[in-house]
């Protein structure tokens, strides 16, 4: 079977036990077992190719940019781990098929623990590193939603998130180291890694690739100091507890220590992390292990030990090391696997995995009792089991290795961890099995039924099977053991064998296992005192730092994000001075600034009533009326400014935008308070000051640079002096620009006023609609209301000048294109002589004599626009190109028509639309329900009979 | 003459003008018109990114007017890009909010829509600055009344400093144009490009204040610290739709940012040397940083989503700021992985609020949500790629990054920076995640128990048990395929960005495409005022031709194209 489907399979498969929920749970757990049986037979298929010595490959091209391709390879060391994987993942699915209770929803479960196997199919067969990265993290992924399996329990939840955040890192981590090992190399591929070895050991960026690297091994492989996580993730399900923790997941991390293994080893470097943390754990974990009183805590602290033992192996760097390291990673899945689905039955049984309250089981459920005795034992390391050999082996190895101090360091700590390990063993025995039959069992614990105990007896039977005839896994251990060396170190002659006559190593073993029994017997005043002693408590470390990390970050973000608008802004004006400053700073200036020429007594005149203005504005802003006369004289001043320079139709629109302007200030102001409140202290304001003094000295500088220097080539503005009427059709160029060169600006420049009248429409809908209508129909005014709403003289005036500003509108508009004018400014006075109407008579009574909805002229206006643009594509030329002939009509001169006329008609509908719409927005925020709107046009109506119509 | 290019402009604005006119009370017409126009854009912009995929760059001259004296549109790879992912975003996004009928909730959602779709395709496709301010006052307009539709005192508050800080970077976007006219007097991007490059060394502070002042203009836009401070409120406190539109909108920043600074600025040139290419790369670390950090800090899964999209713009920052094809075509993989995977997000998270009853987007449990284990589902895979973890886009965007920034200074900072904050955002993620979607798990085991204390959780249950709307979940399930087919295909997208990049740096044809293209003919005759063209220093040559020397080239210039026919 090819690479990719054995890795794909369990992918793929995930999807149905999903699928084959509805049919019921024999038939989700089936399609299950189903698919990773395909697998493992698939697996088995390429055993003989292999078996003669070929490396099997399989490769697509994924992100070859990157290097990232979808590579894999099939060798002895791959082949090994996905057996494990594959093959106690079938034993898991048969048990959890049984395990699971009614309640659970098993076809989630399923999917999670395909996604996960195919994830560690995938980081044992990956030729790739980046790829390896890849499903790495996806285990972290997938075993977070096993572990969050039972969702409803706080363990779950926090054991699955701590089990995210530490594998997680390390997995952030070796994204960096692989990066690192690729980039030495030249390749991501693994096969090629390993056969840089004197590449990578002589970089000098070897020491951080090897840290980051072994911080994903270390957190995955739960070696101190980031073990912490693995007890708290035995909130997940027994099964998975079993699979993840004891078999597969956690060895992920030794894995890819072997794998790596011909291309890290043999340093110091690597020796003094790899060997000492994983001696620290090694006896750390059998420490603690002994003093847990839940089973799974147990042997997940016994789970840390034993793979703190093997990272010790692995980092001794010599071929005997690894040897045993992979003879020791085969014995300790059986048994390991074992022991965790016999704790899983006992939960499942007794109801309870507390030690303190079982005991006497074997009397119970002997079958059970018969499975985990087979399997502890191993794991104390008896003779007759496989755990014995391996542990021989570490011995061996351990007499010959020598870390910091004196040589009997290492064996005696060694001894050490062995004694717990058996002491631990034998208490998971004697106070579970042994013992007498108690009568206060939570619930009346029995055998389960075969499908559950199978599994594990089929584990045990291996136990037993490799303890008295090793020999027979012998061929394949070494054949293992090759691959993980590579062609740094030959395969040892060494002879996997129960007996190796009297030996040192021997006599360590006999020393633990006597050591072990008189610790369990002296277990009791022990546990009294470590329960006594103080000591760190990880869980608390790791919620500590989690939560401290948490307030921090709301500080942090809190603090400067709490929408204080005033100091965003400073922000920006500091950000922006400081760039600028440096930008100029930093460059040369080829001219010196000097001073202009005085300009003559009206434009200083102008000036000073310009900065008088805004100066004062800054003074007087809290009185919002003065506030807005000012803004008026500012705008004035403007306006004249352009006029100064020679720019009309500048001038004539910034004066129509300034009426309109005040205009809608001025019914805004109707909404608000007089004053502004002062809200800022005296610092502040300071501050706030500096900050725009900043601001304004470095606009006035740039602006001055700028105005004292030239273009570096003469501006396009020449060419649109030169074509403006040749090209465009009038010899108004401003108008031209407008409506021609630039027409596409101006198209989009009515959008957006048509759009911000929109905006203010629908906020006016919004608000009257919502709960502010209330506040708005409560307000009570702080000034008293004019009398006289529509005064006489007022409407008069309107009236009469009503046609006069709508003729003189349209004169605007038609001398546009060669005058200064134009739609723009046509729009704005004829939107004015409008407006007029309304303030003089009300509200309600021109609306009622206003026949088309402004939302419709805003919506022709841009549609005119457009479609003049269009009609240009039935000439065969591009968007608003204009075209411009001569018309003679009868009884008139022969006149210029040009498409840019229509076009400018649409910025005047636009205009006209836009301005209504805002200021009619505003006036329906005023109308209220108590003061009935007028159907007439003014209050006093001398001719009108106040009998007849009940009074005014 | 191909009017293709204008289109994904020209249809959004007729359609938005008229539903103004002739459809504003008829919903349904409105949403078919928005629907139609949508689509019809994407299929525009997928012709266009055709045409461009192989190098071809091609330009249309508005009003027939030639660079640099009118406006051109520009498609080369990169804005045709942009645009199939704005079309794409819009479609999903469109069907969201018609499905939960938020564009029910105040007027004018369609034509508000519409308007922002053409805002936002204009700015990808104008080859003139002044123009590209247009588009930039289009979409923010636009935006602004999206951002407050609806209504709603906090929303109305996060609106209006939306707008104000915009209006800031709008006053600077003047002042930056301004520097720029006045110094070389055009704003046609090929033709600042040519001119820049002629102006000496010796006076080069004016310029390289222009330079600075236009970057932080397009930094304010794409949210870059320390001038992202707009972006959390208001995108936390806008419409769930609407938000997810907005995923796009921080990229067209990232994106003016690319176009001028390897066109107009390009990394080689003295004249601005030690600028943005010497700070860029911190400030986007700092945005990575504060972003994940927010992320962390989040009270609110609205808000967590709005820092996310301050992180992503880090990381698309750090990709750009190396200024190499590497970097940038990793910068341009990872805005549309981020652009995909924040709208996911913010959909995920209006969806739900609208399930969630009383207890709203606030960080603790509460009841069960209606369709919890889809809504979970979904949550879980966009967090997954927002976070980069693998195996989806966000996390070859990162391995991208990462490989191109291998070569910086300051690659020991960026790589921790990058990692670290991946962390933080795993652990806020799972965090929010936990607890919004299992911890509520607790609270029904609980509630059913009634021997339990309830302290402090919302017990509330949720209004109506519904199950979820299919429009909705369409979707967000579209995005998210998207997501996944942006991981699959990681190899050919590379492939196109790396030839994005490519065509970047290659400036040459750009400007020789722009400024040497001809428009419209001048004729003369017919001249009723006696206007007469002056005859002196006329050339056959096109304006801006390269090989003469400056007063040449202007003179003739301004004489313009076609004389003596």
């Amino acid at each position: 079977m090819s690479l990719f489907v054995i890795v794909a399979l369990p992918f793929l498969g995930a999807l149905l036990p999903g699928l084959m929920y509805g049919a019921g749970r024999k038939a989700c757990a089936g399609v299950t077992l189903a698919v990773t049986l395909t697998a493992l037979v698939g697996l088995l298929s390429r055993l003989p190719e292999m078996w003669r010595g070929e490396t099997l490959y399989a490769r697509v091209e994924w992100l070859p940019a990157l290097g990232l391709n979808v590579e894999l390879w099939l060798d002895p060391l791959g082949f090994f781990f996905a057996l494990l994987i594959l093959g106690i993942g079938a034993l898991i699915i048969m048990y959890g098929r049984h395990y699971l209770s009614r309640d659970d929803h098993m076809g989630e479960f399923f999917t999670y623990l395909l996604l996960f196997q195919g994830a560690m199919v995938g980081i044992v067969l990956s030729d790739n590193i980046l790829l390896l990265l890849i499903f790495w993290e996806l285990t972290s992924l997938s075993s977070f939603l096993l572990i969050g399996y039972w969702k409803h329990l706080p363990e779950g939840r926090q054991g699955a998130r701590m089990a995210l955040t530490v594998t997680g890192m390390g997995g952030l981590a070796m994204i960096g180291g692989a990066l690192i090992l690729g980039d030495i190399a030249g390749s991501y591929r693994i096969s090629d890694i390993l056969q840089a070895r004197e590449a990578i050991q002589a970089s000098p960026l070897y020491t951080p690739a090897l840290i980051l690297i072994l911080l994903g091994c270390f957190t995955k492989s739960a070696q101190f100091p980031f073990h912490f996580w693995l007890p708290h993730a035995m909130a997940a399900p027994t099964p998975v507890s079993a699979y993840l923790h004891s078999a597969t997941m956690v060895k992920a991390g030794i894995f890819l220590m072997a794998r790596l293994w011909p291309a890290l080893s043999g340093t110091p470097e690597w020796f003094y992390l790899v060997t000492g943390a994983g001696l620290i754990t090694m006896v750390l974990g059998a420490v603690i292990a002994l003093f847990k009183h839940d089973l799974k805590a147990l042997l997940a602290f016994s789970t840390v030990s034993h793979l703190g033992l093997i990272t010790m192996l692995l980092g001794t760097g010599t071929a005997f090391g690894v040897l045993t390291a992979v003879f020791h990673i085969l014995n300790h899945a059986t048994f390991k696997a074992a022991l965790f689905m016999s704790a899983g039955i006992v939960d499942h049984e007794a109801h309870t995995r507390d030690i303190r309250r079982l005991g006497g089981l074997r009397h119970l459920m002997p079958v059970t009792a018969t499975i985990a005795i087979i399997a502890a034992l191993s794991m104390a390391g008896i003779p007759l089991m496989n755990g014995f050999i391996s542990k021989e082996m570490m011995l061996k190895e351990a007499l010959s290795t020598e870390l910091y101090g004196p040589y009997w360091l290492v064996p005696a700590l060694a001894t050490f961890g062995a004694l717990f390990s058996a002491a631990y063993s034998f208490r998971f025995i004697g106070h579970t099995f042994l013992g007498p039959k108690r009568d206060d069992y939570p619930a009346h614990p029995h055998d389960p039924n075969p499908g559950m105990w199978l599994p594990p007896a089929f584990l045990a039977a291996l136990v037993i099977g490799i303890g008295i005839l090793p020999f027979a896994v012998e061929p394949f251990v070494k054949f293992v053991t090759g691959a993980v060396l590579g062609n740094v170190a030959e395969v040892p002659t060494y002879h996997l064998a129960i007996w190796h006559g009297v030996n040192v190593p021997l006599m360590m073993s006999a020393v633990a296992v006597v050591g072990g029994l008189i610790l369990l017997a002296l277990h009791r005043p022990f546990q009294a005192g470590w329960d006594a002693a103080p000591r760190p408590e990880a869980k608390t470390i790791f919620e500590a730092v989690i939560a401290g990390a948490l307030s921090l970050a709301r500080v942090l973000t809190g603090a400067f994000h709490d929408g204080a608008f005033t100091r965003y802004a400073a922000i920006l004006a500091l950000t922006i001075v400081a760039a600028a400053g440096h930008a100029w700073m930093t460059g040369q200036t080829a001219q010196p600034m000097a001073m202009g020429e005085w300009p003559g007594f009206a434009p200083s005149a102008g000036w000073v009533m310009l900065v008088a203005a805004a100066g004062a504005l800054v003074m007087f802003h809290h009185n919002r009326l003065i506030a807005l006369i000012l803004m008026g004289i500012v705008g004035t001043m403007v306006s004249v400014g352009f006029a100064f320079f020679s720019a009309p139709d500048l001038a004539m629109t910034q004066i129509s935008v300034e009426v309109v302007t005040i205009i809608l200030m001025l019914l805004a102001l109707n909404f608000l308070p007089d004053f502004t409140p002062k809200e800022s202290t005296a610092m502040q304001r300071v501050f706030d000051g500096g900050v725009a003094v900043l601001g304004g000295l470095g606009a006035g500088l740039l602006a001055y640079h700028l105005l004292t220097g030239s273009a570096i080539a003469p501006p396009i503005s020449g060419y649109h002096l030169e074509n403006s009427y040749l090209g465009g059709g009038g010899t108004n160029v401003v108008n031209v620009i407008l409506v021609d060169f630039r027409g596409f600006d101006t198209f989009g420049e009515i959008i957006v006023l048509g759009i911000a009248a929109l905006v203010i429409y629908a906020l006016t809908e919004t608000l009257l609609f919502g709960p502010v209508r209330a506040r708005l129909l409560n307000r009570t005014p702080d000034k008293p209301l004019s009398g006289d709403r529509h005064p006489l003289m007022m409407v008069v005036m309107t009236r009469v000048i009503m046609p006069l500003a709508l003729m003189v509108g349209i004169y605007i508009f038609l001398r546009g294109h060669n005058e200064p004018g134009g739609g723009f400014i046509a729009g704005l006075v004829v939107a004015v002589a409008v407006v007029m109407q309304y303030m003089a008579s009300g509200f309600a009574w021109a609306s009622a004599r206003q026949r088309y909805p402004y939302h419709g002229i805003i919506g022709s206006g841009v549609l005119v626009a457009g479609l003049t643009g269009i009609g240009a594509w039935f000439t065969g030329t591009e968007f608003l190109t204009s075209s411009f002939g001569y018309v003679k009509l009868p009884g008139l001169e022969a006149f210029e028509v040009a498409s840019a006329l229509f076009f400018d008609v649409g910025v005047f509908l636009a205009v006209v639309g836009a301005v209504m719409l805002s200021l009619e927005s505003f006036s329906r925020l005023a109308r209220r329900a108590d003061m009935p709107d007028s159907e007439y046009p003014m209050d006093i109506d001398p001719s009108r009979d106040t009998r007849t119509e009940g009074g005014a | 003459m191909t009017h293709w290019i204008v289109l994904p402009i020209i249809i959004p604005a007729m359609l938005a003008s008229f539903v103004i006119l002739a459809a504003r009370y008829h919903r349904d017409i409105q949403r078919v018109a928005s629907v139609a126009g949508t689509l019809a854009s994407l299929a525009v912009s997928i012709g266009l990114f055709w045409q461009a995929f192989d190098g071809t760059l091609s330009i249309y001259q508005l009003g027939n007017w030639a660079a640099p004296f009118g406006i051109v549109l520009v498609a080369d790879r990169l804005a045709t890009t942009m645009l199939v992912l704005t079309g794409i975003l819009a479609v999903a996004v469109l069907l969201y909010a018609i499905g939960t009928d938020w564009d029910k909730r105040g007027r004018h959602f369609h034509a508000l829509f519409q308007f922002q779709i053409m805002g936002i395709n204009g700015a990808f496709l104008t080859g003139d600055l002044f123009n590209l301010f247009v588009f930039f006052e289009v979409l923010l307009i636009a935006s602004y009344g999206l951002m407050i539709h609806g209504g709603g005192a906090k929303r109305l508050k996060a609106g209006t400093q939306y707008v104000l800080y915009n209006l800031l970077g709008s006053t600077l976007f003047l002042f930056a144009l301004g520097a720029l006219y006045a110094q070389t007097g055009t704003l046609n991007m090929a033709d600042l490009a040519a001119r820049v490059a002629m102006i000496p060394a010796e006076d080069s502070a004016g310029i390289r204040v222009a330079a600075v002042l236009l970057i932080l203009v397009f930094a304010i836009k794409a949210a870059i610290a320390p001038v992202h401070f707009w972006l959390p409120s208001s995108y936390a406190e806008a419409p769930g739709p609407v938000a997810a539109l907005f995923a796009i909108m921080t990229k067209v920043g990232a994106y003016s940012i690319l176009r001028s600074y390897t066109l107009i600025f390009p990394p080689d040139l003295e004249l601005t040397a030690g600028l943005h290419g010497w700070w860029l790369l911190p400030v986007g670390m700092i945005g990575l940083a504060i972003g994940m950090i927010g992320v962390l800090g989040a009270w609110r899964m609205d808000r967590l989503v709005a820092f996310s999209v301050i992180g992503s713009m880090g990381m698309v920052t750090i990709g750009i700021s190396v200024f190499t094809e590497a970097g940038i075509s990793a910068g341009l993989y990872y805005i549309v992985h981020s652009t995909l995977a924040t709208a996911a997000l913010f959909l995920i998270v209006d969806l739900v609020l609208s399930h969630r009853g009383g207890a709203g987007l606030r960080l603790y449990a509460s009841m069960p949500l209606p369709g919890n284990a889809m809504i979970a589902g979904l949550f879980f895979v966009a967090a997954i790629s927002m976070t980069g973890l693998p195996p989806l886009s966000g996390f070859l965007g990162k391995l991208l990054i990462l490989d191109a920034t291998y070569d910086s200074p300051l690659v020991v900072w960026a790589w921790a920076i990058i990692l670290g904050s991946s962390l933080i955002a795993v652990v806020g993620f799972a965090r929010a995640g936990s607890i919004v979607f299992w911890k509520s798990r607790q609270i029904a085991a609980d509630h059913d128990d009634p021997r339990t204390e309830m302290d402090n959780v919302e017990t509330k249950p949720a209004p109506v048990p519904q199950s979820l709307p299919v429009l909705p979940v369409v979707a967000i399930g579209g995005l998210v395929a998207l997501i996944v087919a942006h991981t699959a295909f990681a190899g050919p997208i590379t492939a196109h960005f790396r030839a994005t990049s490519a065509q970047l740096f290659d400036q040459e044809p750009y400007i020789s495409v722009v400024l040497g293209t001809e428009g419209k003919e001048i004729k003369e005759g017919g001249n009723a005022l006696g206007y007469k063209k002056d005859k002196g220093g006329k050339s056959e040559e096109g304006y801006g031709a390269t090989d003469e020397a400056t007063e040449d080239a202007t003179g003739a210039a301004t004489s313009g194209t076609g004389e003596g026919h």
